[in-house]
């Protein structure tokens, strides 16, 4: 008679200690306590020493008067200004160089990427060369390099370079032509909105019809010719409503037009140059990572081979680009702080350094800057984000 | 039918498809786009490098000991020469330089064990590394114990000073880094956001602030009376900074290894720890070895923002040098000594985590 097998009985409960779900409860307890323990000493400990030093804490300094000036300003700056419209010509000094860092950055590391692949071997070598060079050199150092070694041993305002007499390089920066816009000047950005609407309106009209009828103009090459054309053409129409401001040598230095500062074109040049280097790196890779096969299929469907860079290679790679741009992009706003080191005014330098020093407000300064860069880099990832999901492939 | 009787004469090779020509035709010259680059090209690397030449090697002054001895035509060498010894090792007291000299050439000793694959010893090296040689190192370097004579740390400076931040930097980053990712990685919501709350701050705010953060707002953290060295300062905001960065490459190599792995060490009554250590781990790490050193590089490199809040390593110590009144005027020779030396280390650790890459992808592919 076979035997039936033994019903197993419950044992009893096991431990807590051996229910995961109540060990990891415990465990996330303990992280919390040991972190509020941890905070509370450093608070406690802060407001002593606060307390020693005499300092008061909160944000009242922002409107005391600053009394220091800045040598280059996006808005109305005096020394009689407060700290607070300090921290805002920092914030728009920073956003400056970062912008237009960001545009020469992708231009020159897009341009030496696609270099670094060219069939011609000199070239590829060139940009290899490029690559290599300016990546393994610090980026305090090419500052350094382009602000000491190179702008500060330019020749002084008489002596300055001139090129056809309106721009003018010397020791003291960058001397620029200002345009001065007269009466009847309002209708060429008016021309140009006209422009832009009617390419987009264009392109989307071209998109239809190609899906409907298969057929398709250059709505490229026609949007170009609109954008650039319009406004030319309302230029010529009203006489050229512009005069140019050209800096002039009195006395010591050079008035009137556009002074761009040393600090400005140094810090701008290395950021630029720096990170161009890591961006050519990234779209040679993203460039590399397509398959061969992707090219052959298209070029067996007999698309001509713009089309084929167009349609099928530069959208794939764009989404190998897109992520490790973005990091580059954050990186080069950060690097920006490094303007402190030589004196152009950006966030770090006027506030966390000057504003600072003046005050003794530790704290609140280097949590509003800390909070302004982790602001750009929130909304910096969220908008490539949202990019990157637009461009990213759709699976299943 | 056709019977041939003779071999067929072996036809010449096809005209200009080898051959120095030939490859110049293929790759310089293929096309009329591609010629005028190749000249544009050259033109370039002619107007960049015969000044560049002429000034660093063919006008340049090598030997000499003031200023005096420099014509000016050229590079002024002898500045840098006769700064070497501050450039490499800042202030330390010249008749204790051995002791630096030992510290780095045992480090480089144990890092080329490491480095290459062949030599046995592996593990054993790596604990001796992490565990006994800074312990060596630290008591070398500052000295006072065993009859040394005891080194301030604001007479440390140079490339001494750059290697001691990045490698302390990195190596103490390295396990906050591991926990970091775990954590990020973890089921626990709490330890969740904690992690990532942690890696996203550090991460999302310039090294510069965090410098800054260390050197004025540590001070007030700690107890009244309490201070610290401010080379100790530095290193803990370096540390913290670079432990979000390698969290972030950890957790790459976590992602790497299939869920299986962990299941079966589950499925074998492993623990967490058990699972990590044992199975998780080993096999990431491993394949994370080339995002390391990148991180690595990154952080040789940003060891010179340290100058900003008043220690001397390497820029800085050239910086100081350059304001030196006997030798005003002698920027550009020192900021391409300072870039020369930047450059050979990272460009060679690139190198090494280019092979590495290679090496693990041929690896994988089988």
């Amino acid at each position: 008679m076979p035997t039936r097998p033994e019903v197993r009985q419950a044992g009893p409960k096991p431990p807590f200690w051996r229910d995961r779900a109540k060990r990891a409860l415990i465990f996330q307890l303990l992280l919390v306590a040991a972190v509020a323990a941890f905070l509370i000493f450093i608070i406690g400990n802060t407001q002593a020493n606060l307390a020693q030093r005499g300092i008061t804490t909160g944000f009242g300094f922002l409107s005391n008067t600053a009394g220091f000036g800045i040598v280059q300003s996006l808005i109305d700056y005096s020394s009689q200004s407060t700290y607070g419209r300090t921290f805002l010509v920092g914030l728009l000094n920073t956003l400056l160089v970062s912008a237009l860092g960001v545009l020469a950055a992708t231009i020159v590391g897009f341009t030496v990427g696609i270099a670094r692949l060219s069939p011609n071997w000199l070239i590829a070598r060139l940009a290899n060369v490029y690559i290599e060079t300016f990546r393994n050199i610090p980026l305090l150092l090419q500052i350094f390099f382009w602000y000491f070694a190179v702008l500060r041993t330019l020749p002084s305002p008489r002596d300055s370079i001139s090129l056809g007499e309106a721009v003018f390089i010397n020791v003291r920066g960058l001397f620029l032509p200002e345009p001065l816009f007269e009466s009847g000047f309002g209708l060429i950005p008016l021309a140009l909105a006209l422009a832009v609407g009617a390419s987009i309106a264009l392109v989307i009209w071209n998109r239809r019809r190609h899906a409907a009828t298969g057929r398709r103009l250059p709505a490229g090459w026609m949007s170009l010719a609109l954008i650039v054309g319009l406004p030319l053409a309302g230029l010529v129409l009203t006489g050229v409503p512009v005069t140019w401001d050209v800096p002039e040598l009195r006395g010591f230095n050079f008035s009137g037009g556009i002074t761009v500062i040393p600090e400005f074109l140094a810090l701008w040049l290395a950021l630029s140059i720096y990170t161009a280097s890591f961006i050519a790196e990234i779209v040679r890779s993203g460039i590399q990572a397509i398959p061969h096969g992707q090219t052959e299929a298209a070029q067996s469907l007999s698309l001509p081979q713009g089309l084929v860079l167009r349609l099928v290679v530069i959208p794939q790679a764009l989404r190998v680009i897109i992520p490790p741009l973005t990091s580059q992009y954050l990186n080069l706003i950060k690097n920006s702080s490094l303007a402190t080191a030589i004196g152009y005014p950006d966030l770090v330098s006027v506030f966390a350094g000057t504003t600072l020093n003046q005050t003794g407000q530790a704290i609140e300064v280097i949590a509003m800057t800390m909070a302004v860069y982790l602001t750009i880099s929130l909304l910096v990832s969220t908008f490539m984000n949202w990019f990157n999901a637009r461009v990213a492939l759709v699976e299943r | 039918m056709t019977i041939r009787e003779k071999m067929i004469e072996a036809r010449p090779a096809p005209g200009l498809s080898i051959g120095p020509l030939a490859w110049l035709r293929a790759n310089l010259f293929s096309g009329p786009v591609n010629s005028v680059f190749t000249l544009l090209g050259l033109y370039l690397l002619y107007v960049l490098l015969t000044p560049t030449i002429q000034w660093a090697f063919i006008n340049a002054d090598w030997i000499g000991t003031s200023r005096d001895d420099c014509s000016r035509e050229g590079a002024c060498w002898v500045f840098v020469n006769a700064r070497l010894t501050q450039f490499i090792y800042g202030l330390y007291p010249r008749d204790e330089l051995w002791r630096v000299n030992l510290v780095f050439a045992s480090f480089a000793v144990l890092i080329a064990w490491l480095a290459i694959p062949r030599l046995p010893f592996k593990r054993w090296i790596a604990v001796v590394t992490l565990l006994v040689f800074p312990v060596v190192a630290y008591v070398l370097l500052y000295g006072g114990y065993f009859g040394l004579r005891l080194v301030e740390t604001h007479r440390w400076g140079g490339l001494m000073l750059t290697l001691i931040l990045a490698v302390v930097g990195m190596v103490a980053a390295l396990p906050i880094g591991i926990l970091l990712a775990l954590g990020r990685r973890s089921e626990m919501p709490i330890v969740k956001s904690f992690s990532v709350v942690f890696i996203e701050f550090w991460r999302g705010v310039p090294l510069i602030t965090i410098l800054f953060m260390a050197s004025v707002m540590l001070p007030l953290f700690l107890p009244t009376g309490v201070s610290v060295d401010r080379l100790v300062r530095a290193l803990i905001g370096i540390t913290l900074f670079q432990s979000a960065y390698m969290a972030e490459v950890i957790r790459g190599g976590l992602q790497a290894i299939p869920r299986g792995q962990e299941e079966a060490a589950a499925a074998l009554g492993m623990g967490y720890w058990q699972r990590m250590g044992l199975i998780v781990l080993p096999q990431a790490l491993k394949m994370m070895i080339p995002g390391i050193v990148n991180t690595f590089i990154s952080l040789f490199k940003d060891t010179t923002l340290v100058m900003i809040i008043g220690l001397f390593d390497l820029l800085g110590i050239v910086q100081a040098a350059l304001s030196d009144s006997r030798w005003l005027g002698f920027a550009l020779e020192g900021y391409v000594f300072a870039a020369f030396m930047f450059w050979i280390f990272c460009f060679s650790m690139s190198r090494y985590s280019q092979y590495l890459e290679k090496k693990l992808h041929t690896g994988h592919k089988k």
